[in-house]
């Protein structure tokens, strides 16, 4: 028998003269500057993240005891820290720390969140209402607080501040699956392929899952965003990047101590913050008014 | 509205036991013996024996989980293992202190967050909004510890027009109290100022397409009775809820204001809890923060429904 694509039965999801709604969509982010500004300086972040072996700056624990606390100059352009590390150096390499957690903790987040919000969406009845109490539950302490619960509980380091801040804002991603998933179920191409047949994870993987990525996309880039202020905050407590391994997070940490003789120390890997984290929600911010359905 | 209630706090009751079976949890998230941990690095005998006995470790998980609830139902929190004062008194003795400065934040925030808001909806699409807009989103994107950073350096550093860390309870000089918090609640408040805007600023537009606005303007009232008495007062409803929710958030945010400012409150206790591995302290500020979110909940459910009558039985 042949397998028949009932979005394809499905009329109106794209009139034939309109392009498609993914080119419409890209076509609506190209035009919007402050998603195109956050898009250029998440992918500046990123290309020096991953360039930062190659580029020409000292490695971020050489210390050069001549020069500690150096001011600003051609030989050290950020300065250097109370070690006398270069600190452009360890901003640089620090773009990889803070990016990574960014990534990997939304990665865990949706990794956990969506099959479980879809889960719920899907079975309802006994097994949603265990996965949205549940849901509830650690959506009731602050983000930071159980971050640093986490964290605490799990010892101080990278790792385990990208999983505090994973299993933190999994719920986000359960209640954004799980809404998503009950209003695609309601759809007539989901019900369509029940009716010939299609199994609960053939239905799930091509029909449910397809339908859902572009609010979870949106969530995800803004949450990186988030993702990468509660790394800062965590290695700045010192629960995250741990010494002498750089993180911006713990470069303020340390930063704070010489506000009045190398104020500089404390500059720039704010700025740094502010800039990759602004990026992420300006990118965020764009994609949500470009995959809004009410407009494709 | 009673009836409401009791049927909220009814829906919450779940919500709280799993919050306390989370906190219960996180003590099994300790590598090895938690035992062990909790007795620190001379891992006395005697102190390990005690503390199993007094949790109960011999006993099965849920055993303790039981026993552990029902001496938190009763206040009892457990000891701090660093200051061995009880939980409980440790976290009253400290909450007034970020109360206070959530107060202050609040107010910095609702200063900023609503003008601002409303000044961007009534001048969508000019400059005006276009540049509100951008200073949301630059306050939200800003780390707070970073603004405090910066702000020590300008105003106490360079300036010497405030004092960089400290506390004065409120009670014994009230001046010198807010003068000292003013820097942490202005730091608190400016994310909280960005979420207000994009919120108040929302809602305005939607207020403003109405048709009471429009009936408003047809009747030559002033510009400006129409946007304050007609539209943002029915754009504060959900902007009033939302802000009972972001109290949360204030809460969080105060860890890292208190600990950059060294302000003795909730956030300061939290963390030096976690670098003393008193866990007993970090298992109840989770559980009262968590309880405390919840009850915000239902004051946000519970003022929504006061504000906008239309609501009904039907919420």
């Amino acid at each position: 028998m042949t397998a028949v694509d009932p979005v394809a039965l499905e009329p109106g999801l794209d009139a034939p003269d309109l392009p498609p709604r993914r080119s419409r969509a890209w076509a609506k982010l190209r035009r919007n500057p402050a998603a195109i500004a956050g898009g250029g300086i998440v992918l500046f972040f990123a290309v020096v993240a991953l360039l930062a072996p190659v580029l020409p700056v000292p490695g971020p624990a050489e210390a050069d005891w001549s020069a500690v606390r150096a001011a600003p100059s051609l030989a050290h352009p950020f300065g250097t820290d109370d070690l006398g590390r270069d600190v452009l150096a360890r901003m640089v390499w620090g773009a990889q720390a803070s990016l990574l957690a960014g990534v990997v903790s939304v990665a865990i987040a949706l990794a956990l969140g969506v099959p479980l919000g879809m889960l719920a969406g899907y079975r309802r009845g006994w097994t949603d209402a265990v996965i949205s109490r549940f849901t509830e539950a650690l959506l009731a302490a602050p983000f930071l607080i159980l971050a640093i619960a986490f964290a605490a509980f799990l010892g101080p380091s990278l790792t385990n501040a990208m999983i505090a801040i994973g299993l933190s804002a999994m719920p986000l991603f359960v209640r954004l699956a799980r809404g998503q998933t009950m209003a695609v179920m309601t759809e007539d191409y989901v019900e369509s392929a029940r009716a010939i047949g299609v199994g609960h994870l053939a239905t799930v993987g091509r029909y449910v899952l397809p339908n859902i990525v572009p609010p979870l996309l949106v969530q995800a880039t803004l949450t990186i965003a988030t993702a990468i202020i509660a790394e800062a905050s965590l290695s700045f407590l010192g629960l995250g990047q741990q010494p002498p391994a750089p993180s911006w997070g713990s470069m303020l940490n340390v930063a704070k101590n010489y506000l009045e003789v190398a104020p500089w120390m404390a500059l720039w890997p704010g700025i740094a913050i502010f800039l990759v984290v602004l990026g992420f929600n300006l990118l965020g911010d764009g994609l949500r008014d470009a995959l809004d359905p009410r407009d494709l | 509205m009673l009836a409401f209630l009791a049927r909220r706090v009814l829906v919450a009751i779940p919500t709280v036991v799993l919050i306390s079976m989370l906190v219960f949890g996180l003590q099994h998230l300790l590598p090895g013996d938690p035992i062990l941990v909790m007795a620190g690095e001379e891992r006395d005998p005697e102190v390990i024996a005690l503390l199993r006995e007094k949790y109960r470790m011999d006993d099965p998980i849920p055993v303790q989980y039981l026993a552990w609830i029902g001496n938190a139902l009763t206040g009892d929190l457990g000891t701090s293992l660093r200051t061995q004062q009880p939980v409980l008194e440790l976290i009253g003795e400290k909450l007034p202190v970020t109360l206070q400065l959530a107060f202050m934040a609040l107010v910095v925030a609702i200063c900023i967050g609503i003008p601002a808001g409303v000044i961007s909806a009534y001048r969508k699409g000019t400059w005006v909004d276009w540049v509100a807009n951008i200073v949301a989103l630059s306050g939200l994107s800003v780390p707070n510890f970073w603004l405090g950073i910066m702000l020590i350096l300008l105003v106490s550093v360079r300036l010497g027009w405030l004092p960089a860390s400290g506390y004065a309870p409120f009670s014994d000089d009230p001046l010198r109290s807010i003068q000292v918090m003013a820097m942490p609640a202005v730091v608190l408040g400016t994310g909280l100022a960005a979420t207000l805007m994009r919120h108040t600023r929302s809602a305005m537009l939607g207020v403003l397409r109405a048709d009471y606005v429009r009936t408003a303007r047809a009747k030559g009232l002033s510009e400006r009775r129409v946007v304050i008495r007609h539209a943002l007062r029915n754009a504060l409803v959900p902007v009033v809820t939302v802000t009972t929710i972001l109290f949360g958030e204030l809460l969080a945010g105060a860890v890292l204001t208190e600990q950059i400012f060294t302000i003795p409150g909730f956030g300061k206790l939290v963390v030096d809890a976690v670098f003393n591995r008193d866990y007993a302290v970090v298992q109840g500020i989770v559980l009262c923060t968590g309880v405390a979110f919840v009850a915000m909940n239902i004051l946000s459910d519970a003022l929504y429904r006061i504000l906008n009558p239309r609501m009904g039985d039907a919420a």
